[in-house]
């Protein structure tokens, strides 16, 4: 589904991607973990084309996100993003966000647009709070909100770029239950992460990423039972210890 | 000192001035606000031929005076507009200074709303490009929109200024509202007066939309 191969990037003279390879497979939920400035939030951003790279090719079911010709608006459509700051638009209801772009960008109808809103809103446990505005929700909320305004567009693929990061500490589980829950469902999942606990639950695979390299693409058992590399050990022992 | 010989027989002249003020600033708010926002779009543009256009075009009139604009439009404007048609139909006045007061103050807008655009976070236009919006819907739904909210208070304090130098109309002739009452005043004799009127109108609609704005700015930041 998802396919990176040889990526590097460069802001001026500064390396931020080395030869990143990994495969995300249909169905497949893939953990991206490492230290803050590693490079994890940039290559994920690299795979809907947020982000621009000088080599390698990433392709998504079968497109090439780096080729020129390709309409990056239209593969977008089809791959969900979740933001640390969960970026709901702030001028707009609830209900407004969720609609917006499968009016604008999918040509839905107004009316199956927001019933296809409210379904999914419902779905995540929000379904009072459809008039509101962002701000009068909690960031918990607000992020739930967010996937829900993701999923509607029927994406074939998510990727969450540390959600939970930027929320308080007894909110992160209402945002990680609705993630596992879509993870049980099969969705296509590359998620950039700290949250071990989730990666143990629902990941296929961990990959430890360290100044822009990829230093550890494993299974979950062996990345969690014996990671080869020092650096990744070293992280884990840090991450874990609490 | 202030007497008036005939207050009540000039009111009529002065509404229609005043008409002709507020029609004036209406519409080169409008026009000033869209080229403003297509010129800061243009200032940040990637395209880096059209972001030096549009910085070229609001430094430029930002170091004219207004006054030189007006002048040098009522000249210019026919002559371009019956170049471009290929006729020599007169266009008046209203319609050059029109023109002059919309690319005027199109630089001053500009600044302001190309301020408000880069105060709406990086991560507003990544999202909606991630939902597949386009450029042109990320900035229609959702940058601009928040840029004009957070921007209004200002967008209407250049409006008033604005209001006050539509006065300079004056200079070619226009029947504004100042225009208007500096002629009463020199046909009835009474010349200080009708200035002092004029001014204290200008204070009082200026003064009350100032108070108004500020009232707005508490309200929207709250």
């Amino acid at each position: 589904m998802i396919s990176i191969k040889n990526v590097s990037k460069w802001y001026g003279d500064f390396q931020v991607l080395t030869d990143c390879s990994t495969e995300v497979q249909k169905g497949e939920v893939v953990v991206v973990c490492g230290p803050s400035g590693s490079g994890k939030s940039t290559l994920i951003k690299c795979v809907n084309g947020l982000e621009g790279f000088q080599q390698g090719t990433i392709t998504v079911d079968g497109i090439s996100v780096g080729d020129p010709k390709t309409n990056l608006p239209k593969l977008r459509s089809r791959v969900g993003m979740v933001f640390q700051h969960f970026e709901l638009f702030p001028h707009l209801t609830i209900t407004e966000n969720l609609a917006l772009a499968q009016i604008k960008v999918l040509g839905r109808s107004k009316d199956a647009a927001i019933d296809k809103g409210l379904k999914l809103l419902d779905r995540v446990g929000l379904k009072a709070h459809a008039h509101k505005h962002p701000g009068q929700l909690s960031g918990g909320q607000q992020q739930r909100v967010a996937i829900a305004r993701a999923l509607a567009m029927d994406p074939i693929a998510m990727l969450f770029d540390e959600p939970t990061s930027a929320l308080d500490p007894e909110m992160i589980n209402e945002v990680l239950d609705v993630m596992v829950e879509l993870a049980k469902e099969g969705m296509t999942m590359m998620c950039v992460t700290h949250e071990m606990g989730f990666a143990r639950k629902v990941a296929n695979r961990v990959i430890f990423m360290d100044r822009g390299q990829i230093i550890e693409d494993a299974k979950k058992d062996e990345f969690f039972g014996s990671p080869r590399s020092e650096r990744a050990q070293a992280f884990l022992s840090k991450i874990l210890a609490h | 000192m202030l007497h008036f010989s005939d207050l009540q027989g000039s009111l009529p002249g002065l509404w229609e001035g005043m008409k002709v003020t507020l029609q004036m600033l209406i519409m080169a708010v409008l026009g000033g606000m869209i080229l403003g926002t297509l010129l800061a779009l243009a200032r940040l543009s990637h395209n880096k031929v059209l972001a030096a256009l549009g910085g070229a075009y609001v430094t430029y009139f930002r170091s004219i005076p207004l006054l030189m604009v007006i002048s040098w439009f009522y000249f210019a404007v026919p002559l371009i507009i019956g170049w471009v048609t290929g006729t020599n139909r007169p266009i008046g006045a209203f319609t050059s200074c029109l023109v002059a007061f919309t690319m005027f103050e199109a630089a001053y807008y500009a600044e302001i709303v190309r301020a408000g655009i880069q105060a709406i976070s990086r991560g507003q236009m990544n999202a909606a490009y991630a939902l597949g919006m386009t450029y042109g819907q990320t900035m229609r739904l959702v940058v601009l929109p928040q840029a004009f909210r957070k921007m209004t208070p200002l967008l209407l304090q250049q409006s008033i200024i604005l209001f006050q130098d539509t006065s300079l109309v004056y200079a070619v002739g226009v029947l504004d509202f100042f225009n208007v009452a500096y002629s009463k005043g020199n046909i009835t004799g009474e010349l200080q007066q009708y200035i002092l009127l004029a001014g204290a109108v200008y204070f009082v609609i200026s003064f009350s939309a100032s108070r108004l704005v500020k009232h707005l700015q508490k309200r929207m930041t709250v």
